[in-house]
């Protein structure tokens, strides 16, 4: 008999599948297109509010989306509400050693902030043609409050921020609290997904920023920051197999691969791309970014599925 | 207040009858259509092949024959959830729909799961799974309902050997010891107890008696509880949170605009 390599092997799988690695990505998507909104906001230029400003939109939408996604995944989606409110009794629901527990109140509150960030920056968005959204700019100007650099738009980007890198990175925790091959094999999975979710946010407002505006004004700064944190990610990640020690060989197949292309694709490509494209045009510069984020949905893929496999 | 109750199970006295997995599904009424699988494992007599959401016992078959088959012999055992003192579902749970009843046992209720299925990666034991009926995670209730109404689950009480006894955990650990020390007198020195004491996750309200090693029972040697992990990867992913902060604020401060112009196509 082939000895397992831990106590983690002799566990059932919980059937968290691509509902969950959606829910894994897009979520940090939203806590990690907030963060970096927020921070361009409260540390960054004038000219680049309108780079902050689709961070808020992206976050925004992301969230709403996870929390559709997270409750489709329930076996019974209506009973969401039981996350937050104790059926029976109709109190509060909160563990606060739970991560799912404290996720759930977490997306709650996060989306409120990046609702209201949300509002803040359709309320000084001159551009958008949908006229029922023009409205919000044009009606109720004091809006524009809920956005830095007021000192209510300061509180809020602060807030908004921290809810969001921990939406970002919690999902991370709650796989080390459990019993599952890999996921609780290390601690390290939740300081993986914060910096992956940091890298394919800024690879998104990237995309966005070319998409929407050109050579929008933060790009640039955003592109630097994009591969720095892919060259931390690259790091986070060889830390999370050294530490898996005996576990790693649950890496030894077919996911192993993804995972390798995970690296390649996702992380080495665009560091590259970047490095050799200080004077190459943008659709390199774009090429390297839509890798980084298929890099990061790649590597939740891999976390997710290999341990459902065993 | 009722003392703790539980199962031990006595695995060198049962004889693969099944009747406990037979009892449990009739007192409970769980599909016995095999989840729709009327294929045969191959895997000895075990066709049940394991715990979830709508088998809440499983008696495991394991065939310990060398290559001559001159010597060898059958592990049987009856397995179930283990109604932890320290449970690792319950603690998990995020909707409350997992308590700890008044005879220290572990039950889920179905009304108030929502189906997430933390609790079926956070069992060290692999017991929880979806209820494919309910969409609810669903495992033995020690049969709560009965022990209400005075009674014993159905599976002890259909047991025709004794090898699943019923009992406060105090005397159960007491008969069990005993029974191990009159396995030791006999030459049997392999038997032992697994989970009768604070050692595994604060006691086992269900235990058993082993003559082999737990992972040949397909039993984890040293199970833990998941919120070991809980303040490392906290602090990890806060730890994480910084590199990036320091990466984003690094780069994202002011810088004027001359690093733009580069970047315009």
């Amino acid at each position: 008999m082939n000895p397992a390599p831990s106590s983690t092997w002799f566990t059932a799988a919980p059937h968290w599948q691509w509902l969950i690695v959606l829910y894994f990505f897009i979520g940090g998507l939203a806590g990690g297109c907030y963060f970096l909104a927020a921070l361009m906001d409260l540390i960054g230029r004038p000219e680049e509010r309108p780079l902050a400003r689709l961070g808020y939109y992206s976050a925004f939408s992301c969230v709403v989306l996870s929390g559709i996604v997270l409750s489709l995944d329930l076996g019974r989606p209506l009973r969401f509400w039981h996350m937050l409110i104790e059926s029976n009794t109709y109190r509060p629901m909160f563990k606060y050693w739970s991560p799912m527990s404290i996720g759930a109140w977490a997306l709650l509150v996060f989306g409120l902030f990046s609702f209201l960030s949300l509002l803040g920056a359709l309320a000084e968005d001159d551009r958008i043609r949908w006229p029922a959204l023009r409205t919000i700019s044009a009606r109720w100007p004091a809006l524009r409050k809920l956005r830095a650099p007021s000192a209510l738009g300061r509180v809020i980007a602060v807030l908004g921020a921290i809810f969001g890198i921990y939406v970002a990175g919690y999902t991370g925790v709650l796989l080390a609290v459990t019993n599952r091959p890999i996921w609780s094999d290390t601690p390290l999975i939740g300081m993986l997904f914060v910096v992956s979710a940091a890298s394919t946010s800024a690879a998104l407002m990237i995309l966005l920023g070319y998409r929407f505006g050109g050579a929008m004004p933060g790009l640039a700064n955003l592109h630097r920051m994009d591969d720095w944190v892919v060259a931390l990610e690259l790091l986070v990640l060889i830390v999370v197999m050294v530490s898996l020690g005996p576990v790693f060989r649950a890496w030894l197949n077919a996911w192993g691969l993804l995972l390798l292309l995970a690296i390649v694709l996702g992380m080495l490509v665009p560091l590259i791309l970047s490095w050799r494209g200080r004077q190459l045009r943008q659709l390199n510069m774009a090429t390297a970014r839509v890798l980084v984020l298929l890099g990061g949905f790649l590597l939740r893929v891999v976390i997710i599925f290999s341990s459902e496999s065993i | 207040m009722p003392e703790p109750m539980g199962f031990y199970t006595d695995t060198t006295v049962c004889i693969g009858c099944k009747a406990c997995e037979v009892a449990c599904k009739e007192w409970n009424q769980l599909p016995c259509t095999n989840g729709g699988v009327n294929t045969l494992s191959g895997d000895s007599y075990d066709n049940t092949r394991r715990l979830d959401g709508i088998h809440w016992r499983h008696v495991k078959f394991i065939e310990q024959f060398p290559e001559d088959r001159k010597d060898g012999r059958w592990l049987l055992m009856s397995d179930v959830c283990k109604h932890c003192v320290h449970a690792a579902c319950l603690e998990v749970c995020p909707t409350g729909a997992i308590i700890r009843t008044e005879f220290d046992t572990v039950v889920i209720q179905s009304n108030a799961c929502n189906g997430c299925r933390d609790c079926i990666a956070a069992c060290p034991f692999g017991v929880i799974d979806l209820n494919p009926v309910s969409h609810v995670a669903q495992k033995c209730t020690l049969c709560y309902d009965r022990l209400q109404g005075g009674m014993e689950p159905a599976c002890s009480k259909a047991c025709p050997t004794q090898s699943i006894q019923f009992g406060t955990i105090r005397e159960l650990r007491e008969r069990a010891q005993k029974r191990v020390a009159q396995l030791h007198q006999n030459g049997e020195n392999r038997a032992y107890l697994y989970g009768a004491d604070e050692k595994m996750l604060g006691g086992l309200n269900s235990f058993y008696l082993l003559v082999d090693k737990p992972e040949v029972y397909g039993l984890p040697p040293d199970p833990k509880m998941p919120t070991r992990n809980l303040i490392p990867g906290s602090v990890f992913a806060v730890l994480g949170a910084v590199m990036v902060g320091l990466a984003a604020i690094f780069n994202l401060r002011n810088r004027g605009a001359s690093q733009e112009r580069k970047m315009r196509p």
